[in-house]
């Protein structure tokens, strides 16, 4: 479970949010939605202290990874997660096999020898074949964002954490995506956090959706009740994004 | 006028300040993990290979002409001044071995290496592959930095031994071709007046500047922001800084060798 308290990030004069407050249920599926720059990827950043909150506590399964400045401490925590990051961010460097199996070689006690069956697998679980030995410059968008899925599930951890997963995709792989995502959580039981822009997707696979408006949550509440809120922010993105409230 | 002058000082003191204090973390951070992680063998492998082996053909080819030339000016002088090419060989291995043999091949390391340093981890900062390494169980220091570390504290004193030869023995070619000067001639007068600590100073020096090198290279990559225009921004920065911090450095070393005597 993650349980954020008071949670406030500035940066310089400009606030990003102020004393955001949340549970994140074990097998709930959450999602943060806002328009762009509104600090969605701040939010998801400080949960695994790739960026570090102002103030405030983030505690994952009891442990407060807020303020610990012990690289120990938050690397233990870290484990427990997997991040699809907006671009991807595979490393150039390498092949697809040598990106899918680094977090094998840094986060589990797999032996080397099965991390070539085991790569094949998650490729095969985000739709892939064939792949392994390409370079990340060889892959389009698409192939680029399942890769990188393939390399976040690859230690199978207990927490997702989707930055913008379906930003730049076609339909055909959004809609791939979005099985993903929510197969992570029915069959495996990840528990998962998705930030996007896109209304529709959080309206469809999320367990909560929770808006980020100014600095806070305007409205936390399970999809129907979200799509029936009168707050005013919430009603002028869900108009913004042509969605029907019913 | 006075005004915006002085707010520009001030912020350009306070962006130094901010880099020394930020460096100085980085470092702590290098040291910390050096002792505490296990040993990326493969990875400071494929860093001596780029810092190191990569930057044979340019060493070799600066060094080797820069003796050349400086047997050439130096046997021409002499010519002038005494009738004959005096003391050469001592001339060219001196001044290959105490100064340029370590300036111009860190010169070389920092504007060849240390921009792929910059620019790699530079577009590693800025498309997110830093966090990625965060988040897959690693931390960049351990993974990034320590081994390029160890690959510019191993390779440029290699390469500046292998600049130290290559720049006598262009000196030996010109003084054979050009000055009428024999090679047994040549290498005596280097064995006659040169000794061992000649070339410990020379040496020595290099770990100092690769320590340097290795340093701004890595502080400006990690501090890269702003998308490719960044990454220019930052390696333009990081050799810049590099190339004339190796003139500095050189001063205040050579004088701190020479106080202790070597």
């Amino acid at each position: 479970m993650i349980e954020i308290k008071d949670l406030s990030k500035a940066f310089g004069e400009k606030c990003i949010f102020d004393g955001v407050s949340v549970d994140i249920k074990e097998g709930e599926l959450f999602s943060v939605i806002g328009p762009s720059g509104i600090g969605k990827s701040t939010f998801i950043k400080c949960l695994i202290r790739l960026l570090k909150p102002d103030s405030g506590s983030i505690l994952v399964d009891g442990q407060d990874i807020a303020v610990t400045n012990n690289e120990f401490t938050l690397a233990k925590v870290r484990r427990s997660f997997g991040y699809l990051f907006q671009e991807g961010a595979l490393f150039d460097s390498l092949t697809v096999m040598e990106n899918v199996a680094f977090g094998l070689k840094y986060l589990t006690d797999v032996p080397k020898a099965d991390y070539p069956r085991i790569v094949k697998e998650k490729l095969a679980l985000v739709g892939l074949k064939d792949v392994e030995q390409l370079k990340p410059s060889e892959l389009s968008v698409g192939m680029k964002k399942r890769v990188s899925l393939a390399r976040s599930i690859a230690a199978e951890p207990k927490y997702m954490l989707y930055d913008e997963p379906t930003t730049g995709l076609d339909p055909v792989t959004t809609g791939m995506v979005k099985e993903l995502i929510t197969d992570m959580r029915d069959k495996l039981g990840i528990t998962s956090v998705v930030v996007t822009h896109d209304l529709s997707l959080a309206l469809e696979i999320s367990s909560r959706v929770a808006m980020l408006y100014d600095g806070k949550f305007a409205e936390v509440a399970e999809p129907a009740k979200f799509r029936q809120s009168e707050n005013p922010a919430v009603k002028e993105f869900m108009e913004i994004s042509h969605l029907s409230r019913k | 006028m006075k005004h915006y002058i002085t707010e520009h000082i001030g912020h350009e003191f306070i962006g130094l300040t901010e880099a020394l204090g930020a460096s100085a973390l980085m470092l702590k951070s290098v040291v910390f993990w050096f002792f505490r992680s296990r040993f990326e063998l493969s990875e400071t492998i494929k860093q001596c290979v780029k810092i190191g082996v990569d930057s044979v053909t340019v060493t070799v080819l600066t060094s080797f002409f820069t003796g050349m030339v400086l047997a050439l000016q130096m046997g021409h002088s002499m010519r002038n001044l005494f009738s004959e090419p005096m003391y050469i060989g001592t001339m060219v291995a001196f001044t290959m071995l105490k100064e340029l043999g370590p300036v111009l091949t860190s010169v070389v390391v920092a504007g060849r290496a240390g921009a792929v340093v910059t620019a790699e981890i530079g577009t590693m900062r800025v498309t997110e592959q830093i966090d990625a390494l965060y988040t897959l169980g690693t931390n960049p220091t351990r993974h990034l930095l320590v081994p390029r570390y160890i690959a510019f504290m191993i390779m440029l004193p290699l390469l500046t031994v292998l600049a130290d030869f290559l720049g006598v023995a262009g000196g030996c070619l010109v003084g054979v071709v050009k000055l009428d000067i024999s090679p047994a001639v040549y290498f005596d007068d280097i064995l006659t007046y040169l000794d061992i600590a000649d070339f410990m100073h020379g040496f020595l020096k290099t770990f100092f500047f690769a320590f340097m090198i290795a340093t701004v290279s890595c502080y400006k990559g990690m501090s890269t922001k702003g998308g490719a225009e960044g990454v220019g921004k930052s390696t333009t920065e990081a050799v810049v800084a590099s190339m004339v911090l190796v003139m500095v450095l050189d001063y205040f070393i050579s004088a701190l060798l020479v106080a202790v005597g070597i």
